[in-house]
């Protein structure tokens, strides 16, 4: 009886390893193929070239689309973590019915599907100037991101005893000293979560990169694969090794730091 | 030192200030100007248009492509939630067991959230294509005739639904998994000393403690399934036609590529009330069904 689940359980995991491993493998199997090469995509070429990853970098540009993501990621991210651990110290030390007011209103938010208000949000893109400019879609990326943020830094920031707070105000501290000097040196594991899943969903940003970014020469990893995968002059092998190339940042980021990854993950879901 | 207290209340909502500006800026004012513009005929650059009272609401409920996009957008939200939850719990409850190489495993089924839902899209074009796609590549090995997956309109929704629900498992089955660890041993012990079997421990015990876990996954998927939008512009483009547009693919078509700024707005409006209203009423039911450990 225990044999038999053993196997059935070995069975089991060798197909959701091969369901999972699949899309990678075939991602990998492409890649490295000649254009000419029809064989299946399940297997590695025979003669395999690196030209594809060659034409990904030299004629793709892909490293560029890379590292204008990153600066993209990393504004959002350094913002997210000031402004929303901001708002979240009011949030959870005051329950006024203010601070009630603006926790329902955060939380509806994180529901709002933002492509529901396209239209008029990207009207005043326009009327910004904002169109083409990092700046905009660091902001909309950054105005969508803050209510995980705001949760995760409110909920941890209800963790620190209040004690603290009273400590320093007895001491003299106004609230931007007692944040400052108390509470923001104890932020750092929630600040690592509150980045790494902020700097996932900047990375992987399609929906508002793609009407705010429309000029080709500011590309992002997204927006240039979608153009390779729809356009002619690049072929699709060179689309799939551009693929590749910018996946492998993130897969060795969660390879290394997957504890945070899966914690921060946990953390957010916990309401 | 009551004074005191009064300002301090007042200065720590300073804090809020850099949040609240950029809401005010970018959800509350679009949403604004969004009732606005579904009210009128504007086409997304023109100066000059008219205000046509709630023409443009009349006209989407008879619309053809926006009931479809209606059905879609509640498929894939639905659809992935059972998928997922009810996968996330089983790969949940298998990978809590002990073995060799679990970690391992885990990594995998989690790997797929961390990539880009369009470039997954993209990956899985060559799984589903027809003349070389990966998966008739089995069903000519298996000299079953090749199938044109995404040629019909209904086959692709779910198709998106199994592709969108199966990379993002993963999160179910780490929130599952927490869910399991917090559960106390001695509860499994008191049903062993019972002589429970195994179904009745999983039906009585895990799953009215899991619930705090599937509240949580459930609203995780939900959102996200409703909000699907990427996967379907990598994978099929919202066709064939207009078969698997799901609410935001077709928003943005309509704005775009058909220069109907108005409607789209109008179309948004109705999108954003109807997830609000679902979103809501699954929550609350959910976290009326917890229990306290």
């Amino acid at each position: 009886m225990r044999k038999a689940n053993t196997v059935l359980r070995t069975i089991a995991i060798i197909a959701i390893l091969a369901v999972f491993l699949a899309p990678f493998w075939i991602l990998t199997t492409i890649s490295f193929k000649p254009s000419t090469d029809t064989s299946s995509y399940w297997l590695l070429s025979s003669t395999p070239t690196l030209n594809n990853i060659k034409a990904a970098i030299e004629k793709a540009g892909i490293f560029g689309a890379i590292g204008r993501t990153a600066l993209i990621t990393v504004c959002v991210v350094v913002l997210e973590v000031i402004v929303s651990a901001f708002a979240a110290y009011p949030l959870a030390r005051r329950s006024t019915r203010f601070n009630k007011v603006v926790q329902a209103f955060i939380l509806g938010i994180m529901m709002v599907p933002p492509l529901s208000i396209l239209v008029s949000l990207y009207s005043i893109i326009v009327s910004i100037h904002g169109v083409n400019q990092y700046w905009a879609v660091i902001l909309v990326l950054l105005t969508y991101q803050l209510p995980q943020g705001i949760f995760l830094y409110a909920n941890f920031i209800r963790s620190i005893p209040v004690a603290l707070d009273e400590a320093a105000t007895i001491d003299g501290c106004g609230p931007g000293r007692t944040f400052f000097l108390v509470i923001m040196p104890q932020l750092k594991p929630v600040t690592a979560t509150v980045a790494i899943l902020s700097s996932v969903n900047c990375w992987n940003d399609f929906q508002f990169s793609r009407y705010i970014l429309q000029t080709s020469r500011m590309n992002t990893v997204t927006l240039s694969i979608s153009s390779f995968f729809s356009q002619t002059y690049i072929d699709l092998s060179t689309a799939t090794a551009c693929a590749l190339i910018a996946i492998l940042p993130v897969v060795i980021c969660f390879l290394v730091l997957q504890k945070y990854f899966i914690q921060g993950m946990i953390d957010s879901s916990v309401k | 030192m009551l004074n005191a207290m009064q300002s301090k209340n007042r200065t720590i909502n300073l804090f809020y200030v850099p949040a609240l500006v950029l809401f005010a800026f970018f959800v509350v004012y679009p949403f604004v100007k969004g009732i606005y513009l579904s009210m009128t005929n504007w086409n997304g650059y023109s100066r000059s248009f008219k205000i046509i009272g709630l023409a443009n609401y009349k006209n989407l409920f008879a619309d053809k492509n926006v009931r479809r996009a209606f059905v879609n957008t509640l498929i894939y939200g639905a659809g992935s939630t059972v998928i997922q939850n009810l996968l996330g719990i089983l790969l949940a409850v298998l990978l809590n067991q002990k073995f060799r190489g679990r970690g391992f495993v885990r990594t995998v089924i989690y790997l797929p959230v961390m990539i880009a839902p369009l470039i997954m899209g993209y990956i899985m074009y060559f799984f589903f294509n027809y003349s070389r796609g990966a998966l008739n590549d089995i069903l000519k090995l298996l000299s079953l005739a090749p199938v044109d997956w995404l040629a019909d309109g209904n086959r692709s929704v779910w198709i998106l639904t199994l592709v969108n629900s199966l990379q993002f498992v993963g999160i179910s089955m780490v929130i599952y998994l927490a869910g399991l660890q917090n559960i106390p041993g001695v509860y499994y012990e008191a049903a062993d000393i019972d002589g429970i079997t195994p179904s009745k421990k999983f039906l009585f015990i895990t799953l009215p403690l899991l619930m705090p876990a599937i509240t949580s996954s459930v609203t995780l998927n939900l959102i996200g399934g409703l909000k699907l939008y990427d996967v379907i512009i990598a994978l099929t483009g919202g066709g064939p036609g207009y078969d698997t547009n799901s609410l935001s693919t077709l928003i943005y078509r309509y704005y775009f590529g058909g220069e109907r700024a108005g409607y789209a707005s109008a179309i948004g409006l109705v999108m954003f009330v109807f997830i609000m209203i679902v979103s809501n009423i699954v929550v609350r039911g959910l976290q009326k069904r917890q229990v306290e450990l």
